[in-house]
């Protein structure tokens, strides 16, 4: 956004009450800054995706196939056949409307196809034309033709939804518009009219394991990074190992957290807590992206990706697998990757070298989640904690859309918190847990060029967290998710200012008492800890 | 456009029905058309219902509203996010009596700068009071398909007539179905985001249960019919032996054809929500993906990207990084 509005101007631009010409009369005005760019050719060649070509989202013609309309309807009758939930979604609505004002992108816009119930109709009006008797009558029975406009509406629409499941929490039959706009992916996908910053990394992580396309070395190099960085902070060095056949546990995270910051600070968290524990552990460079933007794409792409995590575990003999702080990876991890990549009959159930405790719950997927792992830990007092080295942070906790709405963490990354810092304080009750708002970015709508899209998108939380910094003065949001980590940064600068952005393992990081350490005097980002503001003067 | 069109289409059904009875089709409007009603409904309803059954439910996705069972020490909300059948058993019988995830509703305003969430429990209310009268007035009706009236049918009965005025008393559940549709109907009309939202086929059920309820309330209260009369012809259709006795009154034909388009519409509808809600999956999951393998029925077959080809793209730097790999070139 070179010419970024004022957030004042955009909120005042916001209207909630829907215009009267009639939605399926009202063409898609293309807003810049609303719409990704479309997929390359060699991406979507390199991972075999049909209909890969030179085009342009913003030129009339998007050069579809000749038949691309029978591949759409085709496609479609086979996704209702596969799956129960599109059938069922697309037949039981009833429009009561308790869905519409729960998107965090007509919250932010006011655009009503932003509505997730009308979100779902673009796609039900098709389906109703083409799939169901009553449909035949045409507009009168909510049913309308599949026109090349109509698609382009779809698209436009399919990628204003972050797949965060917010409706479908108010949704009086459950129905969610995740789901609808996972479908309607499939779909697009079938005609090669992915976007850029979707397709980007699914090729990346399908050649290096990881979706920024970093190769091992790279890897290696950037922990190399972040390992003086720690070793300079706390005077300790930390050793973790790669592809090492013969540890008891594989760690997975979000590739951003060796990447980037503030990421790379939550990824110094886990190297020490790991590193404390004397945790036998190793990463993979080949199972080195716990994300999956295939989620966003298509079942079978998201399987392809997620096959990596079981084939490494297997190929390295590990007894199970951990996994880091991130959102949708860890809703493919909870709710896809057993049925999809399983039985992983090679692993064993999950059990915590240092407090026995048996992770019963992922008795069958043999992997944990990260806060799960460390709650147990600082329950079970096997971790020196110095919470009062957080005594800088007001600290509020952003919960994920994955995390909360397909898994349930809530209790786990707040008992952390607690242990970790003085100084907790929640957001609105309407606002957390699981009716907590999207960061406006997920679901690989983390490009650049939508950016006013998710600083709309991304409003309701950033009120939500404006709100607690005037109320309780926060000046630290936490979270889980690596997309967020990476999103909420700008959003807040955006929206609020002066409210940091990090992993819950950044705190712990930060907090954790090492065996051996010097007297700490900086934080994980080389900032003083609370009373050591004038230590670095004096030396 | 769709609701003037709605509202057309039922009064010309009651149209039909009036001159059908004045005609004394009532052979036609008493047992043809409610029979063939009825097996509509059934052959529809099994019809849809198989459809839905037909497609699988390859992922374990359920929407989680409360904190996950995970570690023995967190309290986990066994209802919100239930990890048992019971539990689901539960969920279900919140969602399904109580309308719980309505419960939860809000509305978003933007205020001073700032969206606020405000409670709104009215939708809840509504459809609540409307679904809950709505199956006490089917349960009352089945005295008109029952010989002696069983015990409890008659308890429901009194109960619904506790408030002891008129003659005969005031139905309780009758004005309260018809207050409530009527709260359904000016919602969809004056609040301008269901508005926008709405269909034909979203005001004509409402309209057809409006047209239903006061037809039913008029024949009670106002424009009597002869009651014995009507049960003979109910019963018969009941007991298949069928009878159409004369005098009636044409207000009950009306009141019978209105229902009998009910009936047949339904299976065709957003009302086969009614079966649905029982589907899906998003509620009726328990949250326990990792502890028990959800199976994929056609778990598809996919091409992978293999360690042993990202190895032999990237042996070389993966040695002089020191990272192990399985062959030396």
């Amino acid at each position: 956004m070179a010419d970024k509005p004022k957030p004042n101007d955009l909120l005042s631009e916001i209207n909630y009450t829907p215009p009267s010409r009639k939605w399926m009369d009202t063409p898609v005005e293309w807003k810049k800054g609303y719409y990704c760019y479309g997929a390359k050719p060699k991406n979507l060649d390199y991972i075999g995706f049909p209909n890969g070509r030179e085009w342009n989202v913003t030129e009339q013609d998007w050069k579809l196939v000749d038949n691309w309309k029978e591949i759409f309807l085709e496609g479609m009758e086979n996704l209702l056949k596969k799956f129960r939930s599109f059938r069922l979604f697309m037949d039981i609505c009833v429009r009561c409307g308790a869905c519409a004002d729960k998107c965090h992108f007509f919250i932010g816009t006011g655009d009503p196809k932003n509505m997730p119930v009308l979100r779902a109709e673009l796609l039900r009006s098709i389906y109703r034309r083409y799939f169901t008797i009553a449909g035949k009558l045409g507009r009168i029975a909510g049913a309308r033709d599949l026109t090349e406009d109509v698609f382009k509406e779809l698209w436009y629409y399919f990628y204003q939804c972050t797949e965060c499941r917010r409706c479908s929490v108010f949704c009086p039959y459950g129905i969610d518009t995740a789901e609808i706009t996972m479908m309607g992916r499939e779909l697009i996908n079938l005609l090669g009219c992915c976007t850029d910053w979707i397709s980007g990394p699914l090729a990346n992580c399908y050649r290096t394991g990881n979706h920024l396309g970093l190769q091992p070395h790279t890897i290696k190099s950037n922990f190399e990074y972040m390992l003086d960085d720690l070793e300079e902070h706390t005077g300790v060095r930390v050793e973790p190992t790669f592809n090492r056949k013969g540890a008891e546990i594989l760690f997975v995270t979000p590739s951003a957290d060796f990447f980037a910051e503030p990421g790379v600070f939550t990824c110094m968290g886990y190297l020490l807590l790991f590193h404390q524990l004397g945790l036998d552990y190793t990463w993979s460079t080949y199972a080195s992206e716990g994300g999956n933007f295939g989620f966003f794409t298509s079942n079978e792409m998201m399987k392809r990706l997620n096959s990596k995590i079981y084939a490494e575990a297997k190929r390295l003999g590990v007894k199970w697998i951990l996994g880091g702080e991130c959102g949708h990876m860890w809703r493919v991890l909870h709710q896809y990757m057993d049925t999809m990549n399983g039985p992983a009959d090679f692993l064993e159930e999950p059990v915590s070298p240092f407090t026995g405790t048996k992770f019963e719950n992922a008795k069958s997927t043999k992997m944990v989640h990260i806060t799960e792992f460390t709650a147990d830990l600082i329950r079970h007092g096997k971790l020196k904690l110095d919470p009062k080295r957080n005594d800088n942070h007001t600290v509020t906790f952003h919960d994920s859309c994955n995390t909360s709405r397909g898994m349930g963490i809530f209790e786990e990354p707040r008992y952390i918190l607690n242990s970790v810092c003085n100084h907790f304080h929640e957001m609105p009750d309407n606002t957390i847990r699981e009716q907590t708002f999207c960061c406006g970015s997920g679901s690989g709508l983390n490009a650049g060029e939508i950016e006013e899209l998710r600083m709309l998108g991304g409003y309701p939380r950033a009120n939500a967290v404006k709100y607690v910094k005037e109320k309780h003065g926060v000046n630290m949001l936490s979270c889980i998710c690596a997309i967020d980590r990476a999103v909420l940064p700008p959003l807040i600068d955006y929206w609020v200012s002066d409210v940091g952005v990090c992993g819950v393992h950044e705190l712990l990081g930060n907090a954790l008492i090492m065996d051996g350490e010097k007297e700490r005097e900086n934080d994980l980002r080389g900032e003083p800890l609370p009373g050591m503001e004038d230590k670095g003067e004096e030396e | 456009m769709g609701m003037i069109f709605s509202l057309v289409a039922v009064i010309v059904l009651v149209a039909i029905a009036f001159m059908g009875a004045k005609q004394n089709l009532l052979g036609l409007f008493g047992v043809a058309i409610p029979y063939l009603a009825v097996l509509v409904f059934i052959a529809g309803f099994i019809r849809k219902v198989i459809k839905w059954g037909q497609s699988p439910v390859p992922f374990h996705i359920p929407t989680t509203c409360g904190q996950q069972k995970s570690l023995p020490w967190i309290k986990h909300s066994s209802l919100d996010n239930p990890s048992t059948t019971l539990g689901v058993v539960g969920r279900m019988a919140l969602e399904v009596l109580l309308f719980r995830s309505l419960f939860r509703n809000l509305k978003t305003d933007m205020s001073d700068g700032r969206a606020v969430y405000g409670s709104n429990k009215w939708l809840w209310l509504g459809s609540i009071a409307f679904h809950v009268t709505f199956v006490v007035v089917f349960i009352r009706h089945l005295r008109f398909f029952m010989e002696p009236v069983p015990t409890w049918v008659n308890a429901i009965d009194a109960a619904d007539g506790f408030l002891q005025v008129g003659v005969p008393h005031l139905l309780i559940t009758g004005v309260v179905l018809l207050a409530a549709a009527t709260y359904l109907l000016l919602r969809r009309i004056f609040n301008a985001q269901v508005k926008y939202i709405s269909l034909p086929a979203d005001y004509f059920p409402l309209f057809l249960i409006i047209g239903i309820a006061v037809s039913g309330i008029l024949m009670r209260y106002f424009i009597k019919v002869d009651i014995i009369k009507v049960k003979e012809l109910t019963m018969g259709l009941a007991t298949f032996h069928t009878t159409v006795p004369d005098g009636i009154g044409v207000i009950f034909f009306v009141h019978l054809f209105l229902i009998s388009v009910f009936f047949a519409y339904f299976p065709f509808s957003k009302l086969m929500h009614l079966g649905g809600v029982f589907l899906s999956p998003t509620r009726n999951l328990a949250n326990n993906s990792r502890a028990v393998r959800h199976v994929n029925p056609w778990n598809p077959k996919v091409k992978l990207h293999t360690y042993e080809e990202y190895e032999d793209e990237f042996r070389e730097v993966m040695k002089s990084e020191g990272i192990p790999v399985e062959k030396e070139s």
